[in-house]
């Protein structure tokens, strides 16, 4: 009889453990899908810059895990022909939809209270199907239950294979210049 | 039992749970989005007639076209390189989805008028369509034969273009086709032309494609009233920044509807094949594009 309740408690012990991870998970998750991608190729002869207002980001505030994703065919270019190249020529979005970050923070952060940090996350970055280990910095901010994540970096275009042909080579910028502002707010269930 | 067996079952909702990481989370949520189609084609031609797309919002295209004489002139000719004729254009994109466009062509002296309007666009992800659908409606003013009244010397175009991207590639179009002349150049012709046109493209490499384009005329081909022949083009499109620039072999003269479709007098098997090409540039207008340029992101 004692060895049947055993088997019991064992056998109920992982659907409790998928509750609890569910229950302190969803409380201590941050996300945003609303977040603000921006990046620019500075060049003497044009400038060209974009915008991507529906990024997605999501934080594990427990264990520091972060992902980032976004689609390239949401940039916004205020020249059209630059959007339909990025798009065509470039980045080949139809088959590398998406830009993505999957990694973790560098340095244990205190959520729960207001403060600001100069911190790092490392983690696979992929763009245009090329994935790089890489270690990003920025700025956390947490304030009124928000939290606010800043980082600007750079993606040197030959690191993801990005090719540009030599009539347009003096035109676009061999390290594009990126800026993410996301704000996260707690993940309701 | 295997105790080993036994825990791998016990454990095996967390192990999938875990697997169940932060990434694919946001992209279950984003799973139902759809993605317009975009670039069925280079340009707003395919050849000689219109393709689906229009040009966007505050956008301007200035387009010349230059036909040449025929090949089998020869060399007196220069194999018809002495002969041209030409039409300039500009089109603007007044939505992302309705187009203006105004043209003069050298031959006949027509001067043409036109709005395109796409009604459907392509789009993939969560939810699918197709294709994409844009209705086209244009008329014209030929004012090469200065004794006919005002009204014979319009005609009128209208059209619903109907194009699928297939991958990255292959885009195939088809263009039926309505035409009325108020006035036909040959006596005894109809006034209505009812024709099919069916075109495509194949990128053959990032900024090349291979383009083809035929327009069936419902019609008897090559009468005393109607000494015409069905319109075919063969070309490619070659990309570059804001330019694009068109390049083709063609048994049609003109750059009008009217023309390529309801007067083309030469065959290809004859050898009556003309020489062209399409130039293509793209201005913004978008003030936003302007700021953008001074700002410091």
């Amino acid at each position: 009889m004692k060895r049947y309740f055993f088997v019991v408690v064992i056998l109920t012990i992982p659907a409790v453990l998928c509750q609890m991870g569910e229950a302190f998970g969803q409380s201590l998750m941050y996300s945003t899908s609303t977040g603000n991608t921006r990046f620019s190729s500075e060049t003497p002869l044009e400038n060209i810059k974009a915008e991507n207002k529906k990024s997605q980001a999501i934080l594990n505030t427990s264990t520091g895990e972060l992902a980032i994703r976004m689609n390239m065919r949401d940039f916004v270019f205020p020249n059209k022909l630059m959007q339909e190249h990025f798009n065509e020529n470039y980045m080949e979005s139809e088959k590398y939809p998406t830009g993505t970050f999957s990694g973790k923070m560098d340095k244990v952060i205190d959520y729960s209270k207001d403060g600001e940090y100069e911190t790092s996350a490392t983690g696979k970055f992929t763009v245009h199907g090329v994935t790089k280990t890489r270690t990003i910095s920025g700025k956390i901010k947490i304030e009124d239950g928000k939290i606010s994540v800043n980082s600007d970096f750079q993606v040197p275009l030959a690191d993801h294979k990005i090719d540009v042909p030599e009539i347009v080579f003096v035109k676009i910028a061999q390290k594009i210049d990126v800026k993410a502002q996301y704000v996260l707010v707690p993940v309701k269930k | 039992m295997n105790s080993a067996r036994l825990l791998l079952f016990i454990f095996f909702p967390v192990i999938t749970y875990a697997q169940d990481d932060l990434l694919s989370q946001l992209e279950k949520q984003d799973s139902t989005r759809s993605f317009p189609v975009e670039a069925t084609f280079k340009s707003t031609r395919v050849v000689n007639g219109q393709s689906v797309e229009t040009m966007k919002k505050k956008h301007l295209d200035f387009r010349i076209s230059h036909r040449f004489g025929r090949l089998n002139s020869g060399a007196y000719q220069f194999f018809g390189l002495d002969q041209a004729t030409m039409r300039m254009g500009f089109e603007y994109g007044v939505t992302d989805r309705l187009e203006v466009g105004v043209g003069r062509s050298t031959s006949q002296k027509v001067y043409d008028f036109f709005a395109k309007y796409k009604l459907i666009e392509q789009t993939t992800g969560g939810r699918t369509i197709p294709v994409s659908v844009t209705v086209f409606g244009g008329t014209g003013i030929a004012t090469v034969n200065r004794e006919l009244v005002f009204q014979n010397k319009l005609y009128y175009t209208g059209q619903v273009l109907i194009a699928r991207k297939f991958g990255e590639k292959l885009s195939l179009q088809l263009s039926p086709t309505w035409l009325f002349r108020n006035h036909p150049e040959v006596t005894g012709d109809e006034k209505i032309l009812l024709a099919l046109g069916i075109g495509g493209r194949y990128k053959l490499s990032k900024r090349v494609s291979l383009n083809g384009e035929y327009f069936y005329t419902a019609r008897e081909k090559n009468t005393v009233t109607a000494p015409y022949h069905d319109s075919m083009s063969f070309g490619v499109d070659i990309e570059t920044g804001g330019h694009v620039f068109q390049l083709h072999f063609t048994n049609s003269l003109g750059m009008i509807e009217k023309q390529f479709i309801g007067e083309t007098s030469g065959t290809w098997s004859k050898g009556d094949i003309h020489y062209g090409f399409n130039i293509s540039r793209t201005f913004s207008f978008d003030k936003k594009n302007k700021r953008a340029a001074k700002e410091k992101i």
